[in-house]
């Protein structure tokens, strides 16, 4: 009978303590926030999808369509080609298309490029109604930035 | 949940699908059980969800290529699983990582951990009823995703280390932010621990529920925090080290009841281990380059078999290669440490209430991409 309840006074005080808790945090500074209306400041090191890089010299991109990102990525999702110009050394960059419905964000590209000329996008709210919106033309892309 | 009563000369039972879609089985777990009343007289998870053949994959791809699919296996545990990858290709090809590379693996993957059992922490309690955990936990969990994020460039997927090394060097901020977590969350411990670990509901339900002994461990193949709540004191970052551990000063927490609240407390006292190791790791961190200097772009591995086991949240992770001279791995295995934990649940809750099978369940911290990869 004792035990009883010094049992059911230890029990009632265990909750009592885990409410002291609960208590204290209802005055701290709240720390969630309410993202659509608010959104908090993304690291510039977070790793998006693919994008090329603006040259500032030229104004262009820096690709010389060497074609190393489409081999070393491993779900095949970069597509690169480019077409003989006169004036230009080498090929001229035509096609550079990113698959981002089979990309998983391992950076293979942007690491093997050798003259750097790919860097990840800041992009995060990427939400769409078709798998069509996530075929993306890096190249396009990079002449609306300009 | 579909109910079928079946008919039973001498018993009334019926066969309850838990999951795939039930809150306390994350991801897409089904447990089949056979009620009797209130006590599950039989259970058998079913599998097959989520399977994504990850071992498949690895067969048809360069072995270096096969780094992203590792951190889709476990989620909660992606550093880790690059870790033991990126170490079973060293091995094979004999490609050596510099120092301060093995110590910014140290910290981050510690970090994964640590992460990871805050996670769970807070799922567990969740499903035990309790809701306000999680928010206090998830407060904690969101400053190692962010000091990660910085580093890494992702938030659970992470594709950090390489062959050879890790992508991305640490600096001065990481370091920083790091000590101050490392002070943030040593103060939140006593916090957590008068929240609920005194709390008279959770011992009830975990205090003697989900026995296990070593025995059963063994013959299970179970790891981790689940084994050493029996009282083994088996972690491969002491029993078989790897990397820089053996250079750090820590303990393998374990607890002897075997219980529930044996594996709760086990992964308490691992969170502040890992902290020790951290704390450590970033007052000896090297100077130094953080890729190995040449690492062969087309990455032939020499015909032979290669084994790598690191410690995971979960418990022992292995990774099998088996090669024929090629880049291409003739064949990869993974030895998850959740399947093995899984498999002990017919076993452990036959008998049991339906609502302690859920915490029973919840204690092997199950997480389902892991065991169905």
């Amino acid at each position: 009978m004792k035990s009883y309840f010094s049992e059911l006074f230890t029990g009632a005080w265990s909750l009592i303590i885990g409410l002291k808790v609960t208590i204290k945090a209802m005055f701290r500074p709240i720390v969630t926030v309410q993202y659509p209306r608010e959104k908090l400041e993304i690291t510039p090191n977070y790793r998006g999808h693919i994008d090329l890089v603006k040259d500032e010299e030229s104004g262009s991109h820096k690709c010389i369509t060497c074609g190393s990102c489409m081999r070393e990525c491993p779900s095949d999702c970069i597509v690169v080609d480019g077409e003989k110009r006169e004036g230009v050394k080498g090929k001229a960059l035509t096609v550079f298309t990113l698959d981002f419905t089979k990309c998983s964000l391992c950076g293979a590209c942007v690491e093997v490029c050798p003259t750097d000329a790919l860097d990840y996008s800041n992009d995060y709210e990427l939400a769409g109604f078709t798998r069509e919106e996530f075929h993306f033309d890096i190249l396009k892309r990079l002449e609306e930035r300009a | 949940m579909n109910v079928e009563v079946l008919e039973d000369e001498r018993h009334h039972r019926f066969v309850l699908n838990m999951g795939p879609q039930h809150p306390s089985t994350h991801g897409v777990l089904r447990v089949l059980l056979e009620l009797e009343g209130e006590y599950a007289m039989s259970l058998l998870p079913v599998l097959g969800y989520g399977h994504r053949c990850h071992e498949k994959i690895a067969e048809f791809k360069p072995a270096k290529s096969f780094m992203p699919n590792t951190a889709r296996m476990d989620y909660l545990g992606a550093l880790i699983y690059n870790h033991g990858y990126a170490q079973l290709l060293e091995k094979a090809t004999g490609v050596e990582a510099p120092r301060r590379a093995e110590y910014i693996r140290v910290i981050t993957s510690e970090l994964n951990r640590i992460q990871s059992h805050l996670l769970w922490y807070g799922a567990y309690l969740l499903d035990l009823g309790a809701f306000t955990p999680i928010m206090y936990a998830f407060d904690d969990r969101e400053e190692i995703l962010d000091i990660l994020e910085d580093i890494t460039g992702s938030r659970l997927t992470y594709c950090y280390y390489r062959v050879g090394g890790v992508c991305k060097d640490i600096d001065d901020k990481f370091v920083t932010r790091t000590r101050a977590f490392i002070d943030r969350l040593r103060g939140r411990f006593p916090m957590y621990d008068e929240l609920v670990n005194g709390n008279v509901i959770l011992q009830k339900r975990l205090i003697n529920v989900g026995d296990l002994t070593p025995q059963t461990c063994y013959r299970y193949g179970i790891t981790g925090p689940l084994l050493r709540g029996t009282g083994v004191a088996y972690d491969l970052r002491r029993a078989e080290p790897y990397s820089v551990y053996p250079e750090f000063d820590f303990e393998v927490p374990t607890e002897t009841s075997g219980d529930c609240m044996a594996s709760f407390k086990v992964r308490f006292r691992e969170m502040e281990q890992s902290l020790r190791i951290i704390e450590q790791a970033l007052d000896k961190l090297p100077e130094g380059p953080v890729m190995a200097a040449k690492v062969p772009k087309k990455l032939k591995i020499p015909a032979g078999d290669y084994n790598s086991s690191v410690e995971a949240p979960r418990g022992e992770l292995s990774y099998y290669l088996v090669a024929d001279g090629s880049d291409v791995p003739y064949r990869l295995k993974v030895r998850t440490p959740s399947f093995s934990n899984l498999s002990v649940v017919p076993e452990m809750c036959e008998g049991m209430l339906l609502s302690d099978v859920v915490s029973a369940m919840g204690s092997l911290d199950l997480v389902i991409p892991e065991i169905d990869r």
